[in-house]
């Protein structure tokens, strides 16, 4: 049972990262635009995020700061894609590579200044984001370990996903993000401002990508800094967003599946399954790729899928 | 959109028209002047962390060729990448977004290893031309795979092959941590160094891969200009129903080419693990199926473009690594460098084919 609530937690921290991931790229594709800069957007946003945080020890500037690195990511791809109607994928492939590049330049370069060799964050942020001391509601037992025992990057990533499953759902400006991602030229003659739409969505899914990315950085590595700490989870997140069906609801727990299997190795012994290491590693991709095929042999209406998504939109070629 | 007197503050400050097609020259001068301010940008970059700009760029180029040993050290970078463009290339002349090309090398390289590893006894050019077409077979068909799926069920091949790309990563370290570990290894996680007859050939102290590299750069010219088989990529990429109006077998091009575009990137994993690392390691790819990716976009598609883009691009890493041991700038800066350029290209691309029209101050309001 303690080992039951144990992979459990473990699931929810492993899956945190995806959700901030998955939730903005959601964002970004209901706008119609496929931004393959994931990866890109959370490695920047992990970068400043953990520079902001390890210099002003302030947990919530630290988050901020990544997530305006990711909007400004964002916003370098909404520029070249909405306005200058490049090419969707090679703009995002190319802000995955500036991005993790910039990440580990950036890292590399603090750390060769810094006077202990090592960058780690400091007592009072490490204190912050370890969380788990919510007065009285934490000890509880069992639900006090399974619902409040988390950094507060898990809260964060829930209330952000509400948030967006609301706005998306139940609000007029979601639903001319939807109009927009559909038919951007009907959105048009509907008198929605399509480029406005775009562009503030992209730029909003990318500051909750840099968010994840502020995640990586400071909990995964325990507060200490190594390059690549994004590590292809911006990737996972992608696929994620087909697992998700394009609702940030269902991306909670889809993020969470998600999560489980990636720490399953750790919890589940070789004399039961006895299934090679890499096996695990693989099967976030191996079901995303199911998801991805079964779904388009169904074709049915209930994939939600943008109907316009990676077409630029020019408004003279309607 | 009405141009009327009478409408003046209801035109919007600035629309996008499209523009009559330029000359040549000017489509070249503008994609220099891109690359120059690009480089511009990129000196801002280097400035900010407190060196030299010129400097720095002059220690990437001399240190990529300064000396025979440097600029073989180039080619052997340039190899992957330059093969991996060229097998990019087919699939994106179609229009069809084979994001896969990692995922391509790493199963193209696996299936030539297995021959390297357990066949390793063959007669040694015969072995040679085995392991070539297993990395041609292999990656062919982690690139058909996806196809199937598209030509039958439309699935998305963008998120198709990304998602391949890590399946197949994984099935390389499965094989490292077990069936293929290395007995020598004392339990450490890796596959054997080939044995000498299953290591390429060196020419001029490269590995002979880069004459491989630079044929493929004429057929692919060739292929695509000159063939029956290249003119058809070239309609579906344009429109589809223009091609099976023509009477193409859309479906049949389509994995024929990804086939196609699937080998050579396989090709290029080959080449990687049998010419360069002499062993398979999960990094055989390293993110060379992406790079490609900008390469051939970079090039727009040309054969020969993508030579001289992707010799730049290793002209870039390799000094990048003389910048890293001469300065404590980490290589990392190559892939900022790359992805500013590739960002100023993209966005100049826009003033190729488009212009703003700004409104009129004219009149009163």
């Amino acid at each position: 049972m303690s080992m039951l609530i144990k992979f459990l937690v473990a699931a929810v921290g492993a899956g945190t990262p995806l959700l901030f991931g998955t939730v903005g790229e959601i964002l970004t594709e209901k706008t119609g635009h496929l931004n393959l800069g994931v990866e890109g957007m959370m490695s920047i946003g992990a970068c400043i995020g953990f520079m902001a945080g390890y210099y002003t020890d302030n947990f919530f500037i630290a988050i901020l700061a990544g997530a305006a690195a990711g909007a400004l990511g964002a916003l370098i791809y909404a520029v070249l894609t909405v306005t200058f109607m490049a090419n969707q994928n090679v703009t995002g492939l190319t802000l995955t590579i500036f991005g993790i590049g910039f990440a580990n330049f950036i890292g590399i370069f603090v750390l060769s200044k810094s006077p202990e060799g090592t960058l780690k964050l400091p007592e009072k942020i490490t204190a912050a984001m370890r969380g788990g001391n919510i007065p009285a509601l934490s000890k509880l037992p069992v639900v006090g370990e399974l619902l409040f025992s988390y950094s507060p990057f898990v809260y964060i990533g829930i209330a952000i996903a509400v948030a967006c499953a609301w706005y998306l759902n139940h609000t007029k400006a979601g639903l001319s993000l939807k109009a927009v991602g559909e038919n951007p030229g009907a959105a048009d003659a509907a008198g929605i401002k399509v480029t406005s739409v775009k562009y503030r969505n992209i730029i909003l899914g990318g500051a909750i990508c840099g968010i994840g990315g502020v995640y990586c950085a400071m909990i995964i590595n325990g507060g200490v800094w190594i390059s690549n700490n994004v590590g292809g989870l911006g990737w996972i997140a992608v696929a994620l967003v087909i697992f998700a069906n394009w609702q940030p609801a269902y991306a909670i727990w889809g993020s969470f599946i998600f999560g489980a299997l990636r720490v399953l190795k750790y919890y589940i012994p070789q004399s039961v399954l006895p299934f090679p290491i890499a096996f695990y590693d693989m099967l976030p991709f191996l079901i995303t790729a199911l998801v991805l095929v079964i779904s388009s042999m169904r074709k049915s209406g209930r994939i939600n899928l943008p109907a316009a998504l990676g077409l630029n939109y020019f408004r003279e070629e309607r | 959109m009405s141009n009327g007197a009478g409408n003046r503050q209801n035109e919007p400050f600035a629309r996008v028209v499209k523009r009559a097609e330029l000359s040549t020259g000017k489509i070249v001068l503008l994609r220099l002047a891109a690359v120059a301010l690009s480089l511009i940008a990129g000196g801002i970059f280097i400035a900010c962390v407190g060196q030299n700009p010129f400097v720095i760029y002059g220690t990437i180029i001399s240190g990529a060729v300064r000396s025979v040993m440097a600029f073989q050290g180039t080619v052997k970078v340039m190899i992957p990448l330059l093969v991996t463009s060229l097998g990019v290339t087919l699939a994106f002349k179609m229009k069809f977004w084979n994001i896969g090309g990692e995922g391509q090398i790493i199963f193209g390289a696996t299936c030539a290893t297995f021959f390297a590893l357990f066949c390793s006894g063959m007669n040694h050019v015969l072995l040679i031309i085995v392991m070539f077409l297993a990395g041609f077979i292999g990656g062919g068909l982690w690139g058909l795979l996806p196809a199937i799926f598209k030509v039958k069920y439309n699935t998305n091949e963008t998120l198709f092959t990304l998602m391949l790309n890590y399946i197949a990563l994984h099935i390389v370290s499965y094989l490292r941590d077990g069936p293929w570990m290395d007995p020598g290894s004392q339990g450490f996680p890796k596959i054997a160094r080939f044995d000498k007859n299953a290591s390429l050939d060196k020419l001029f102290g490269v590995q002979f891969g880069w004459l491989i590299a630079l044929l493929l750069v004429v057929i692919i010219f060739v292929y695509i200009k000159y063939t029956k088989q290249g003119y058809e990529i070239s309609v579906v990429g344009e429109s589809q129903d223009t091609a099976r109006y023509a009477g193409m077998n859309v479906k049949k091009i389509v994995l024929r080419t990804m086939f196609l575009s699937g080998g050579i990137c396989g090709m290029a994993g080959m080449l990687q693990a049998t010419g360069s690392d002499i062993t398979l390691t999960t990094s055989v790819a390293g993110g060379v199926g992406f790079t490609a990716i900008i390469i051939a976009w970079l090039a727009q598609l040309n054969p020969f473009s993508i030579l001289l883009v992707s010799f730049l691009f290793s002209v870039l890493e390799k000094g990048s690594s003389v910048v890293q041991s001469n300065y404590g700038l980490s290589t990392d800066c190559a892939d900022v460098l790359q992805g500013i350029i590739l960002f100023f290209i993209l966005g100049c691309e826009f003033f190729i084919r488009y212009r703003f029209l700004f409104r009129k101050k004219e009149g009163t309001k």
